[in-house]
């Protein structure tokens, strides 16, 4: 098989084990996200067993991975190697918040969700590229 | 507490962790999925785009899978079994929150998964702040829609 085909395999496959791992962990459901998130109310604890279960083992996958010079079908290791913190990264992320906040859809779960698509989730999706294309109008001060 | 909500949290939470080790080891890439279907999106990477396609084709049919074994593999509230949850607004909320989120975490480099999940597994500083940010302003959110407007989401 062509190196090109089998990239293309094995991002089907990692699409795959995340969006299992999205739908078990009951992350495509906006409500259990608003629940973890909603510390003064009911609190629902599963996100944080998602986000420990999903840290830890990346955590240790990562090291093992990382013993190797190269990944097993490309050049390198493409790692963002920046350190300073910076108003884009912060202030973005304060945007995100509060988006996330208000619908309980990160972009993963949002795109996940596809299989059960509904009118508000589909204005979702669609704002979310228009917000991607308004981020990259932004310039970056250097 | 619901222990069986948290264990097949705690089973999906290691699904992704794979994903991310997966992705790590055959590609090189982070699984951030804002970054990985922002940038497939917003600039089409010449002979970088068929991976990228190929993840978000994945990302979608994993619950469709769940949808298609039956048996209520999924672990939506109040509905256990369930695959995919309601949205908790209108199109008007949602268009919103959407413009957001996608300006939101293109602005930071990442969401939930490139920061929160692939990033503080690599203790990088930024990832590291970027998480306490989205989360400390995602509670507050939603502390102020539920409890100080009281009502909405």
């Amino acid at each position: 098989m062509k190196t090109e085909t089998l990239r293309t395999v094995m991002g089907y496959i990692a699409g795959l084990l995340f969006g299992l791992g999205l739908a078990l962990a009951g992350m495509t459901d906006p409500a259990r996200v608003l629940g973890f998130l909603d510390v003064a109310g009911a609190w629902d604890p599963t996100l944080m067993f998602v986000l420990g279960g999903a840290v830890v083992t990346t955590f240790i996958g990562y090291r093992l991975v990382f013993r190797r010079l190269r990944p097993l079908l490309g050049d390198a290791f493409q790692l963002p190697t920046r350190q300073d913190l910076d108003a884009r990264l912060i202030g973005g992320s304060a945007l995100f918040g509060i988006g996330w906040g208000l619908s309980g859809y990160c972009p993963g779960p949002a795109i996940a969700s596809v299989g059960g698509l509904t009118a508000p989730l589909f204005a979702m999706l669609v704002a979310m590229v228009a917000g991607w294309f308004l981020a990259r109008a932004i310039p970056a001060r250097e | 507490m619901d222990w069986i909500a948290s264990l097949q949290g705690l089973v999906g939470g290691v699904l992704i962790g794979l994903s991310a080790i997966w992705l790590m080891a055959t590609l090189g890439r982070i699984a951030g999925i804002s970054g990985i279907v922002g940038n497939l999106i917003t600039m089409r990477p010449k002979g970088d785009s068929a991976w990228r396609v190929a993840f978000v084709l994945g990302l979608i049919s994993g619950p469709l899978l769940l949808m298609a074994l039956g048996g209520g593999l999924g672990n939506v509230a109040g509905a256990p079994g369930e695959v995919v949850g309601a949205p908790a607004g209108g199109v008007g909320l949602m268009l919103l929150a959407g413009v957001l989120v996608g300006m939101g975490t293109g602005l930071g480099s990442g969401c939930t998964s490139g920061h929160g999940v692939c990033g503080l597994s690599r203790l990088s500083p930024r990832s590291m702040v970027a998480t306490v940010t989205f989360l400390v302003c995602a509670i507050v959110t939603v502390y102020v829609v539920r409890h100080v407007m009281g009502g909405g989401a």
